[in-house]
């Protein structure tokens, strides 16, 4: 047998994962599986307890609700590809989406599962980063929500407690016909990305950028926000040879130098996807709003 | 040893009662346990795609989940494509006209990742099945054959209706 031998745990509700994360030591949370089960079955991580999110209820949903969507953490990647409210309101998620691993892994993985493996490129990261999310969790103390800017604290490892479980996300939505993209490189279709590229932008009638929001997945250990960029835009006609320079600074941003990739290569990407991206998100809005 | 739970599931339109390790996978639990190793294991971590199963008709890794998860679930591997022992599923015939086969390693999990692709999409285009399979790995590299088989296939389930060998989704998209 593969997986090391662990305690099986499939409790009905939030409040029973939270009693059992409260009483027992050593446990992993179980969502889609599509992280945890490879590192199982390598036996990168020995958990004593393994607590089974699937039949929790009512972590699964997709819901819009004061202008923002929301998210039940079990929610598979799947429902959210095929959700029209999602391509509607959050056309960034549907574009990114369809870029996380494969139909298969797609029909099983979580939302909840991606944003707390929090793989440095993966794209449901970036997404939650570009979107300015917010995490609900659920602990032995009550619930509280946390700023996505300050979910991850290390490389993999989310701000949770160790008596928390994450239990929704919500994503504030962008105005209808602003302009989004969603653009990585990998080696293989369907890979993490080696570098990943989110971009939003909301123009006035003129054409000049009102908003802008640039995330950069894969650089270090979580996504980035290239606040820069972001105010440099603001009030900018986009237009290529002015977004070669925008980006240019993007280059000296740090970067890690691992067996994918060499730094200088990971930087080169960020500044040419960041183009591109914002060059796709300017071709894509279709309402320009006065300002 | 190990700790155990007996779990009820329907494979193949059959329903077993089993009583299995927390800790198996699914895989193994089909293979060893069921005896049907038509599902192959190529990689064990989620990348070659060769365990790819049916669960509840949605394409999945097996070696990506325990057994004891597919309790209560519904399950078709490769072995449940072909409408009885001596006829094959029109997509099996467009893959041996077309020789989709090579060595034969991938093509369990090819063949359970396209049932659920032709069914969502009948009239694919190339590059929709290129997309489809791509989270299936075939060592012998000889994917032209494949797409074309699959595209034939596609042609051949829209002029034979009700050839879904999937029971209907319980839950989600179907």
């Amino acid at each position: 047998m593969k997986p090391p031998p662990f305690s099986y745990h499939d409790p009905r509700t939030t409040a029973d994962v939270v009693g059992l994360l409260t009483s027992l030591d050593n446990v992993k949370l179980l969502a889609g599986g599509q992280s945890l089960m490879p590192m199982l079955n390598m036996r990168y991580v020995l958990p004593d307890h393994v607590i089974d999110l699937n039949r929790v209820d009512g972590l699964s949903y997709i819901r819009e609700q004061n202008g923002a969507l929301e998210i039940g953490a079990m929610t598979r990647q799947r429902d959210i590809e095929f959700s029209d409210l999602v391509r509607q309101r959050c056309p960034l998620m549907h574009g990114a989406i369809v870029q996380v691993g494969h139909r298969q892994t797609r029909n099983r993985g979580t939302l909840g599962g991606s944003l707390c493996h929090l793989d440095p490129a993966a794209e449901l990261v970036s997404v939650a980063a570009a979107l300015n999310a917010k995490v609900s969790v659920t602990g032995k103390s009550g619930s509280r929500n946390i700023d996505f800017s300050d979910f991850p604290v290390a490389y993999m490892t989310p701000a949770l407690e160790l008596d928390e479980l994450l239990t929704g996300v919500t994503f504030p939505c962008w105005p209808a016909g602003h302009g989004h993209a969603f653009v990585e490189f990998s080696r293989r279709h369907g890979d993490f990305a080696i570098v990943a590229a989110a971009a939003l932008i909301a123009e006035d009638k003129a054409g000049k950028v009102t908003r802008a929001s640039l995330t950069l997945g894969g650089l270090g250990p979580a996504p980035i926000r290239a606040s820069d960029v972001e105010r440099a835009l603001i009030g900018e006609t986009i237009e290529e040879k002015r977004l070669r320079d925008i980006c240019e600074p993007l280059g000296k941003l740090d970067a890690v130098d691992d067996i994918h990739a060499p730094a200088s290569y990971r930087q080169h990407l960020a500044t040419v996807l960041a183009r591109r991206a914002l060059l796709k998100a300017h071709q894509r809005i279709t309402t320009r709003t006065a300002s | 040893m190990s700790e155990t739970r007996t779990i009820a599931i329907t494979v193949n339109g059959t329903r077993r009662e089993e009583t299995v390790p927390v800790r198996l996978t699914l895989a193994d639990f089909l293979r060893h346990q069921l005896g049907l190793t038509g599902t192959h294991l190529g990689c064990e971590h989620g990348v070659c795609g060769a365990c790819t199963i049916l669960f509840d008709g949605h394409s999945t890794r097996s070696c990506l989940m325990l057994a004891v998860q597919a309790d209560g679930h519904d399950i078709m591997t490769v072995e449940g494509i072909a409408p009885d022992g001596k006829t094959l599923h029109p997509l099996q015939e467009a893959f041996r006209d077309n020789h989709g086969l090579q060595c034969g390693f991938c093509t369990p999990g090819i063949l359970t990742t396209l049932i659920e692709l032709l069914r969502d999409n009948p009239d694919p285009t190339e590059e929709d099945i290129r997309i489809g399979i791509s989270g299936n790995l075939c060592r012998c590299t000889g994917y032209h054959n494949i797409v074309l088989a699959a595209l034939d296939a596609a042609k051949r389930l829209r002029q034979a209706p009700d050839t879904d060998p999937t029971t209907p989704s319980r839950n989600g998209r179907g």
